[in-house]
């Protein structure tokens, strides 16, 4: 060696490995208009596909007439449930085990349901005949709200079930019950409340949104009649699933059907399930011949595929009069309209709900959800968290600050008091999960450090007083949220959709010149994949991240995974890519002490090489090691570098973070501002801050338009009335705040790397601190809890309920 | 339905095509000149993924018909870098600043910020904001957009770009 051979720091900071600030490899094309979305792919003799829709919440369909539709010029087909049954495809399985229509079959259940699928030769066409399609229906009394769904008088919504005692997931007690599922020890719960000092009880309502990306829900199916053979363009978050389930519902032999997810436009949960759209489109090219594309509208993405939400949670916190808390329940009712499609893991009919202990050391607690059928479009997907996890934080972390509020105390003495402690990881929960690491208390300190938070109470309290005196008509609140995530599904043992165990994988090949190629089970829609597994890559095997190419959303290239939600991207395919990478470096090892004639013992990794111990001057790159593992590999080694990795992760990872927001409500128009928002975010091993950072930003302001004024509403006639962007609240650059990030680093002990999972964070926690924010600045007046979302006039209304425009 | 001819010059080249009345200029763009820049995200003018630059305003494409630009000059993301490939201070900005993440916004945000940067040569936060609202993000939150814009303008002006203070 001499001065010019660079450090070993230095040969690491050109790899551009993980906790690196790398600029993006997705953005060269997406900048340029050149990313390749479904709508982008055409294909020679390509078809249209649109829907006609029911009017009606709750029909009878007497009779449908497609002659007119039929008739128009350039109409090549229509498809109704009578078609499909010819193909035993009129229903379609969900992945939450129930059965759902894909065209309507004797009856519609919630508006916008599909009833007909017109096939044009081009999509203003098939939207004309779309509209010709005539429909006969009988109206009958309709249901849209969930806390009635499952009274006497209560309209059946599902015939084919109603005598079924028996559903997926156990019993049910009425014909619009879906599943009762509970979790936690009842009776331990109940003695809690039973020698509790103080209790509280709330109903907390996490109203329905949608996940609304700015692409909606899309593909191209594409039948070869010749070959047998389907291929499948979309917008999946899961392409393999997908394709298991084409295969299963369709009989097409999986391996003849090929799925392809290109570039995505945002999913957020919206674009994991199957819907009937999917199932058209395939029907319609077999029938046809020919390549068929269907596209969503906003109003059919909104009013149609994939809600979220939708729980009345209601629930209750026991605690000791100095603020210990020694008991929780929760009685959930969860609305999961016409049909249960929910995108759970399937034994888990409520999702991961029982994290709802969240942060806090509850010695006994009990759950119980009731999910049920109504008037409304199916789904349930988890918009932007783990399954379920933003209803559980959403209820805990309110009932925490009514609980303090009861106490007399100050939130956040309430939490600290109550946080499970460092010395407790790994923390097993009193629903018997094992939170893998955290460090709550150094968390929640920097931030209420960071913001000046007594300084903000004192703040506030003159502002309540100048209140009081009738010298201003501004409230401030601030909001506090401390929140515990559960992510990267799965275990095996705990996971699975439809009987597949929800591993990942990545398979890597390292090229002779030194590049590669890392192909992945997981599909980007957004979260920057190309450039952050490349990452990972470039710390494990040394080499740059330029020279590594990521590859996802090819089913027939891509090693099997089940997708990208729920945060399991980096704690399964993230371990799975470091995994892959350590056989690799384990086979070029071997590679190299035969190159250098020493044992495997004798050398040492050094960032991008193999070297000798104690003489750092014999060493083998691994560009090196590249070349020679196709030219003189060791006698009886197999040539080649590559590997596959299937990791089926041995836990959860469990993020955290504490973020704080300070609220200016005007009490007299109901408007309320933003004056600062502070996040900081735990998620263990940080392998691009940039991105972090991002997902940061974008996940709070989904979470300030759910928290401030996203609702997907219904007419008690089961109208969808806000179903279009004119209605249902997106924020622009105006109205969203600014935001601060910040951080601590609790890697997670299992995972190879230590990374926990980041992109939804921000989503489950920052909803129930911009909550706890409006709450909190009527919290003086006695005011328990404000229901989401707090939009002007339902603030107003609030203030307006407390005497406060008398 | 009987069909109009229509001819405009769309980044810098003069196109032609035969349309139906009512087909929509993002239609025209995407399916018969097959550009895949301009995005469809909403059908009610609200979200701008469809944004071009006609005539020297930000319009939705989603919003006019082809037969309505008869002779406009149309600029869209694809003509926004120079003949020789170098990207746009806006293109470039983007991508210093991760004021993207799907990209599916991004052509018509990109196409947005550059007529507002060509209104206001020098643009406040705010005003950037105000500028943009008319274009929906689901990914970013929109503060790395603002600062790719304000890294934009600082590059155009050719005056080093400082990110303001968190």
């Amino acid at each position: 060696m001499n001065d010019m051979t660079p450090t070993s720091a230095e040969r690491a900071e050109k790899l551009q490995g993980m906790g690196c600030k790398r600029k993006r490899v997705e953005d060269i094309r997406f900048v340029q208009g050149k990313g390749n979305y479904v709508d982008d792919i055409k294909l020679p003799g390509m078809l249209y596909g649109d829907f006609t829709r029911s009017p009606h919440a709750h029909a009878r369909v007497k009779k449908i007439d497609t002659t007119k539709a039929a008739a128009v010029p350039g109409v090549v087909a229509v498809i109704t449930a009578e078609t499909l049954k010819t193909v035993n495809l009129a229903w379609m399985p969900t992945l939450a085990g129930d059965v759902q229509m894909v065209l309507a079959d004797g009856k519609v259940l919630f508006q916008n349901q599909e009833v007909a699928f017109v096939i044009a030769e081009d999509r203003y066409t098939a939207a004309d005949a779309a509209e010709l399609v005539e429909v006969e229906y009988e109206g009958l009394p309709c249901n849209v709200d969930p806390l009635k769904a499952m009274s006497a008088n209560a309209p059946v919504i599902r015939e084919d079930i109603k005598d079924k005692k028996e559903g997926a997931h156990g019993p049910r007690k009425h014909p619009n019950h879906v599943f009762n599922w509970q979790a936690g020890d009842k009776a331990k719960a109940d003695e809690a409340f039973a020698k509790a000092d103080v209790t509280i009880k709330e109903m907390i309502v996490y109203p329905r949104v949608h996940p609304c990306p700015l692409e909606t829900c899309q593909c191209v199916a594409s039948f070869d009649k010749i070959k047998g053979e389907l291929t499948l363009w979309g917008t999946f978050q899961a392409p393999h699933v997908i394709r298991t389930v084409g295969s299963l519902i369709s009989k097409i032999p999986e391996h003849k059907i090929h799925v392809i997810a290109p570039d995505i436009g945002g999913g957020f949960g919206n674009k994991v399930g199957a819907y009937p759209g999917y199932i058209c489109a395939i029907v319609a090219s077999i029938v046809t011949g020919r390549p068929v594309k269907w596209v969503e509208d906003r109003i059919e993405n909104l009013s149609t595929t994939a809600f979220a939400r939708d729980f009345y949670m209601e629930t209750e916190i026991a605690a000791t009069k100095d603020g210990k808390v020694t008991g929780l329940r929760c009685y959930t009712v969860a609305d999961h309209g016409a049909f249960d499609a929910c995108a759970n893991a399937t034994k888990w009919p409520a999702g991961l709900f029982s994290i709802i202990s969240g942060s806090y050391d509850f010695p006994a607690a009990h759950v119980s959800v009731d999910g049920v059928y109504t008037n409304k479009a199916p789904g349930g997907v988890a918009y932007r968290c783990s399954f379920r996890v933003t209803e559980a934080a959403y209820a805990i972390e309110r009932a925490m600050d009514i609980m303090a509020q009861k106490l007399k105390m100050d939130p956040a003495e309430f939490r600290m008091k109550n946080l499970i402690r460092r010395e407790q990881f790994p923390y097993t929960s009193a629903f018997g999960w094992v939170y893998d690491s955290g460090d709550y208390q150094t968390a929640l300190n920097k931030a209420m450090e960071t913001v000046g938070y007594k300084q903000l109470r004192e703040e506030q309290k003159k502002c309540r007083e100048a209140f009081k005196r009738g010298e201003t008509r501004e409230l401030m609140g601030i909001g506090l949220a401390f929140f515990t995530e559960i992510v990267g599904a799965g275990p095996s043992r705990n996971c699975d959709i439809l009987g597949i165990a929800m591993f990942d994988s990545a398979e890597i090949r390292i090229h002779p010149t030194g590049t590669g190629i890392c192909r992945l089970g997981t599909k980007s829609q957004g979260q920057g994949h190309e450039t952050t597994y490349a990452q990972i890559i470039a710390t494990e095997l040394g080499l740059p991240a330029d020279n590594i190419a990521v590859e996802e959303g090819n089913t027939d290239t891509a090693p099997y995974g089940l997708g990208t939600y729920g945060s399991r991207s980096t704690p399964v395919s993230g371990a799975a890519t470091a995994m892959a990478c350590r056989k690799i470096k384990a086979k070029a090892q071997m590679i190299a002490a035969y190159m250098l004639e020493v044992h495997d013992d004798d050398l040492e990794w050094d960032v991008d090489r193999f070297r000798v111990k104690g003489n750092p001057e014999r060493f083998k790159t691994m560009t090196e090691l590249a070349w020679a593992a196709y030219h003189e590999v060791p006698p009886g080694m197999e040539p080649g570098l590559e590997a596959i990795n299937y990791y089926d992760p041995p836990n959860f990872t469990f993020p955290f973070g504490a973020y704080i927001c300070v609220m200016d409500v005007d009490v007299d128009t109901g408007s309320s501002k933003v004056r600062r928002f502070y996040a900081l975010d735990d998620c263990g091993t940080r392998i691009n801050p940039m991105i972090i950072e991002g997902q940061i930003h974008g996940g709070l302001t989904e979470a300030f338009g759910i928290a401030m004024g996203q609702e997907i509403h219904y007419d008690e006639d089961g109208n969808v009335t806000t179903a279009s962007l004119m209605d249902y609240f997106l924020p622009t650059a105006v109205e969203t705040p600014k935001w601060e990030t910040d951080w601590t680093t609790t890697p997670s002990p299992h995972h190879p790397i230590g990374a926990k999972g980041v992109g939804e964070s921000p989503n489950v926690g920052g909803v129930p601190c911009f909550s706890n924010a409006v709450n909190d600045a009527f919290a003086f007046l006695g005011s328990t809890n404000i229901a989401m979302p707090h939009d002007n006039w339902r603030t107003w209304t609030a203030a307006d309920k407390l005497g406060l425009h008398k | 339905m009987a069909k109009s001819q229509v001819s405009m010059t769309v980044n810098d080249k003069k196109v032609e095509g035969l349309v139906e009345p009512r087909m929509l200029l993002i239609h025209f763009l995407r399916e018969q000149l097959h550009l895949t820049g301009p995005h469809i995200g909403c059908d009610t003018s609200h979200c701008g993924a469809c944004t071009v630059d006609l005539d020297g305003k930000s319009v939705k494409s989603c919003t006019m018909f082809a037969v309505q630009v008869n002779g406009a000059d149309i600029r869209t993301i694809e003509g926004m870098a120079a003949a020789d490939g170098t990207l746009h201070a806006l293109q470039e900005g983007f991508r210093e600043m991760h004021g993207l993440q799907c990209g599916f916004c991004t052509p018509g945000m990109i196409v947005r910020a550059y007529r507002l940067l060509q209104e206001n040569k020098d643009p406040t936060e705010d005003e950037i904001r105000f500028g943009i609202s008319g274009n929906l993000c689901r990914c970013t939150g929109y503060q790395n957009i603002v600062k790719a814009i304000q890294y934009a303008a600082a590059k155009i002006s050719g005056v080093p770009f400082q990110e303001a203070a968190e």
